[in-house]
């Protein structure tokens, strides 16, 4: 199968590259950053989705499936630059998959969708709606892009598309939302919370997005690894040291003395757990994950002494 | 931070049939090191404090999902600890009793942490449901908030139950198992309850002694199992239906504190 991956040149959009590969297809990719290194015979139309160029790829390649994973976070983009790319990019890649013939597509997404809170429950299913967006408006733009994605299973009958929220990604390559989190030399944690994290190997996560796509999944789907850590478990192995801060101190330190800028709403993320169950995946591709939770921190801790 | 486990404690604990991984953590994040302190501590107030005493263990099944079903007795969940302390100390093997704790706590630092690492999770149907289809032992207080403000002229009365524990109960087939909690009203004998104080630290209200604090004098206590009551049906049955069951299992507790209280009394 001919398969167009947005984002290709992103740390996980490399590992998914590789592994339609492996299980045979024929990969080109949309970024509007290079990928050097890239494989032979994988073109790659360096431009944005919401482009031109973007569209153009769609009609010269003519993929017969689209796997987009290009989305932002707010620790990467500024709140218009990121609202213009998640939404408006989202629906340039459904619009142009209609357009051209598309047959599946995949939406990669992310867990937080569902939103930390104190009293949201543990293993969301894919049923429920997001919670927390009045304390955490950065994660707008997500939320919209996910369940505009989930439009295109009744907009576009004709299109098998599988909207997957994933959880955190750890590993060797140091990439993600959570990675930067906590690389850096302290990791700050309010003081008498310590939240469950749930993360997977981002190997784990490009087979689990090519076992959807060869399994031509169709609906909303949790995607999950190894069981939940409690922070302050994840901080340990990963070899960091953690820095505890009183809640009312916290926002004024952020941004300072090494510690990471997040946004205000970013506190109840690291306050209340988002967990997610992710055994409706499982039952319908058979997925299982190969790096336990001990194996995928030995990794990213590895990575990050080197 | 290594926290104190007493041998005995420890003992039981490797008889506890919790999923933990080699860290201790099961996939809730319950952790088998703070159970073992917060079982230490529960331990002294439940034998040496409290001097607790629990009948009919018997009835709450060995393994298996079931809920434990009883009174609110005292302005703080001491109750609560006692009847999780009895459920790790007189059942074989130990079990732990997951109670469904009030929406504020989990706001509160320390106690957020606590909480969920002892698996004593926020009182949502969502996790009541998980936890009993995955064959855990759910400890509920239908009366909830309003049982703890009883005062201690009210301590033997029921107020109104919630009708949620009930359906879901019947949803997922759950054995019942009923109890008389004696002793709660004594510990802590509550006068008044200051609302708008409790208000300002985010929990509903804070009880007031005659000696103004709300710390528990060493009264005895006791927990009264009664036998299981098998849910009949689906849940999804009329209101006056579920009120009828409601009712059967409130009549029963009731029951369990008249009879325990004879004994109580005389001792």
């Amino acid at each position: 199968m001919k398969v167009l991956v947005t984002g290709i040149s992103g740390k996980v959009g490399q590992l998914v590259c590789h592994a339609l590969r492996a299980g045979g297809h024929q990969v080109v990719g949309v970024d509007r950053r290079a990928w050097r290194g890239a494989p032979e015979g994988v073109v790659i139309h360096e431009c944005d989705i919401r482009k031109r160029g973007a569209e153009d790829a769609f009609r010269l390649e003519r993929p017969d499936a689209v796997i987009h994973m290009a989305t932002v976070t707010h620790l990467t983009a500024q709140s218009e630059d990121r609202y213009r790319i998640n939404l408006g990019g989202t629906k340039a890649v459904f619009d142009a998959c209609q357009r051209y013939g598309v047959k599946q597509a995949i939406f990669v997404g992310r867990h937080t969708y569902y939103g930390a809170a104190a009293d949201s429950p543990l293993y969301h299913t894919e049923d429920e709606p997001p919670l927390g967006l009045e304390t955490f408006p950065e994660l707008a733009d997500l939320v919209a892009a996910d369940l505009y994605a989930g439009t295109a299973l009744w907009r576009f009958p004709e299109i098998d598309t599988a909207v997957l929220r994933v959880v955190y990604t750890l590993g060797p390559s140091r990439s993600g939302t959570l990675s930067s989190f906590l690389r850096g030399p302290r990791v700050p944690v309010i003081l008498g919370y310590d939240p469950l994290f749930q993360f997977m190997h981002e190997e784990d996560l490009a087979r689990a997005i090519v076992l959807a796509l060869d399994s031509r999944l169709r609906g909303v789907f949790n995607v999950t690894g190894p069981q939940p850590l409690p922070l302050s478990v994840i901080i340990a192995q990963a070899g960091q040291q953690p820095l505890l801060v009183p809640e009312p101190l916290f926002r004024s330190l952020l941004g300072r003395f090494g510690l990471p800028r997040l946004p205000r709403g970013a506190l109840n993320h690291i306050k209340y757990a988002v967990v997610i169950d992710g055994s409706s995946f499982r039952d319908k591709t058979g997925f299982t994950h190969q790096h336990d939770e001990h194996s995928t921190l030995a990794a990213f801790r590895r990575a990050l002494a080197t | 931070m290594r926290l104190p486990t007493s041998p005995e404690v420890e003992a039981r604990l490797a008889r506890l049939e919790l999923p933990f991984n080699e860290d201790g953590l099961d996939p809730y994040g319950i952790d088998r090191r703070r159970l073992g302190f917060m079982f230490t501590s529960f331990g002294l107030f439940y034998k040496h404090y409290f001097r607790c005493r629990a009948f009919g263990v018997e009835n709450i099944p060995k393994r298996g999902r079931a809920m434990l079903v009883g009174n609110h007795s005292g302005g703080v969940a001491f109750d609560g600890m006692m009847v999780i302390a009895s459920c790790f100390f007189e059942c074989d093997p130990p079990r732990l009793a997951q109670g469904m704790v009030e929406k504020f706590l989990n706001r509160i630092p320390f106690a957020s942490e606590w909480s969920s690492k002892t698996g004593q999770f926020t009182g949502l149907p969502e996790h009541a449901v998980r936890l009993l289809n995955e064959d855990r032992l759910l400890m509920v207080f239908p009366e909830g908030a309003r049982g703890t403000a009883k005062l201690f002229v009210e301590r033997y009365n029921l107020v109104r139950f919630g009708t949620g524990f009930m359906r879901l109960a019947m949803a997922t087939k759950t054995p019942i198992v009923p109890f008389g909690f004696l002793g709660g009203g004594e510990a802590m004998p509550t006068v008044a309850n200051l609302e708008k104080v409790g208000r300002l630290i985010g929990a509903p209200y804070i009880p007031v002694t005659p000696y103004l604090l709300p710390i528990p004098l060493p009264a005895r206590m006791e927990v009264h199992y009664g036998e299981a009551i098998a849910p009949v049906g689906t849940g999804d049955e009329d209101d006056q239906v579920i009120l009828e069951k409601v009712n059967a299992v409130k009549k029963s507790i009731l029951q369990l504190i008249e009879r325990g209280r004879k004994g109580y009394e005389a001792r």
